[in-house]
């Protein structure tokens, strides 16, 4: 296949990548940074669903998700107005508004992509400009035989959903409900033997870019030493 | 199919399944060779066994995940996105709680919450004995009774919280009166 190459300009920087790739990928090699949950570079076909790799592109009305824009000759982007930020930030505090995360006792401390995206937007990861709302959820769900999953922490990129359905082995997990009900779910896990080949797999912990899917094993090694720690710090007299 | 499903299971896991579960899940599995097995036709068998089973067991979607080769997560992700498929059974009294606009801006809300109290149970769910199932529903089309609930077939108007331990009680009532019945013409014919 011959690749075109085109050369576009973002943010006054001139760069040149293949006619038609995404433009998020591009401006990330790039040095550009643009922040993503929802996207991973292995998707052919990203969902978009995100909003927070929000860019503009001169000549069009309308902001657009740089993740699923493919590159064409001339094109001149801005990552960096105040428009985008604003629009970003938005984004932002609408995920944050479900999100329950607790970050001291969360085994995705400081390697939390939330947290990351969080100070890149200025933001604080509990938004007081909107209402929050709990999710009828509990805190931890332990249905699956190998997987822990905590549903507050979850911010629905759907990841997860991806890299279980590149393998061919395991139990496929998939969203389930809809709405401000919708949740990854483990339903028939326990009746399906092929959840236990999970234990062989584990990428989708590997990909969640929060702390809301981790091995049941690491999890409690996890959980035991948070709590130790807690009991060393209540002994010292302070 | 099934055979091999049961025989998968653990001993705990199968003891959980009762007679009439076990039912459903056989005329399930004979009812299935009559759809393809492709994965097109996973909602038009899904719908199918919701009319006529009213719901859709946990095994009975093992069943139909293997027959069309879909992972069962991704079927319950499939059945759960509409509200047309319940995954508990009906139980004898089916309570449908409507939150329709009218019965919502009413207090709807107020009254599921007060079923799924008294009853012990959530939304979509089922009592234990099988004699109750709550539901919400939207708009039944009594707006102007708003709140309104149906019980059966029966619909209740300008339901408030005390009219549902109203309805609760005349239900038991009217069960514990057809049990004294049913005793004394046992009594009377033996
Ligand atoms: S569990 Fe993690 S990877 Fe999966 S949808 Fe939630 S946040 Fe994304
Ligand atoms: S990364 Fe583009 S919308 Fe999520």
């Amino acid at each position: 296949m011959s690749e075109k190459i085109v050369t576009i300009t973002v943010d006054g920087k001139k760069i040149t990548a293949p006619e038609g790739a995404w433009l998020l990928p591009v401006c990330l090699e790039h040095d550009i940074y643009i922040p993503s949950l929802c996207w991973l570079k292995e998707m052919d076909d990203p969902p978009a669903s995100c909003r927070l790799c929000l860019v503009e592109i001169e000549g069009l009305p309308e902001p657009v998700a740089s993740c699923r824009c493919p590159v064409r000759e001339g094109m001149v982007v801005r990552t960096n107005s105040d428009e985008i930020l604003k629009l970003r930030q938005v984004a932002f505090r609408l995920l944050v508004s479900t999100n329950d995360g607790h970050c001291n006792t969360c085994i995705a401390n400081r390697s939390c992509e939330l947290q990351q995206i969080a100070k890149f937007l200025h933001q604080p990861l509990r938004t007081k400009r909107l209402r929050h709302i709990d999710r009828d959820y509990p805190e931890i769900i332990d249905d699956h035989p190998v997987l822990m999953y905590e549903p507050k922490k979850c911010v629905l990129c759907g990841r997860c959903v991806y890299v279980c359905s590149q393998n061919e082995r395991g139990y496929k997990l998939d969203f389930a409900k809809r709405g401000m009900d919708t949740i990854i779910s483990f339903y028939g896990s326990d009746i399906d033997p092929a959840a236990k080949e999970c234990a062989d797999c584990l990428a989708c912990t590997e990909i969640c870019p929060v702390g809301a899917l981790s091995s049941k094993e690491k999890w409690r090694r996890f959980i035991a030493e948070v709590r130790l720690k807690q009991e060393q710090k209540k002994q010292k007299p302070s | 199919m099934l055979e091999q499903i049961l025989a998968s299971l653990d001993e705990s896991e199968r003891e959980a399944i009762d007679e009439e579960e076990l039912q459903v899940l056989e005329r399930v599995e004979s009812e299935l060779v009559t759809f393809p097995s492709e994965p097109s036709h996973l909602l038009p068998i899904l719908q199918h066994i919701q009319a006529r089973h009213g719901y859709l067991p946990k095994l009975a979607l093992r069943l139909v995940a293997d027959y069309v080769g879909v992972a069962i997560g991704k079927v319950y992700g499939i059945a759960t996105f509409y509200n047309q498929f319940r995954f508990n059974p009906p139980g004898r009294n089916p309570i449908k709680v409507c939150l329709g606009t009218a019965c919502h801006v009413k207090g709807g809300d107020i009254i599921l919450e007060n079923f799924e109290r008294r009853l012990g149970i959530r939304e979509g769910e089922t009592t234990a004995d099988r004699e109750y199932s709550l539901e919400r529903v939207a708009c039944i089309g009594c707006c102007a009774l708003a709140p309104a609930v149906v019980v059966g077939d029966k619909v209740e108007a300008y339901v408030t919280p005390s009219k549902v331990e109203g309805i609760i009680t005349e239900i038991e009532v009217r069960k514990e009166m057809a049990a004294r019945e049913q005793k004394k013409n046992e009594t009377a014919n033996g």
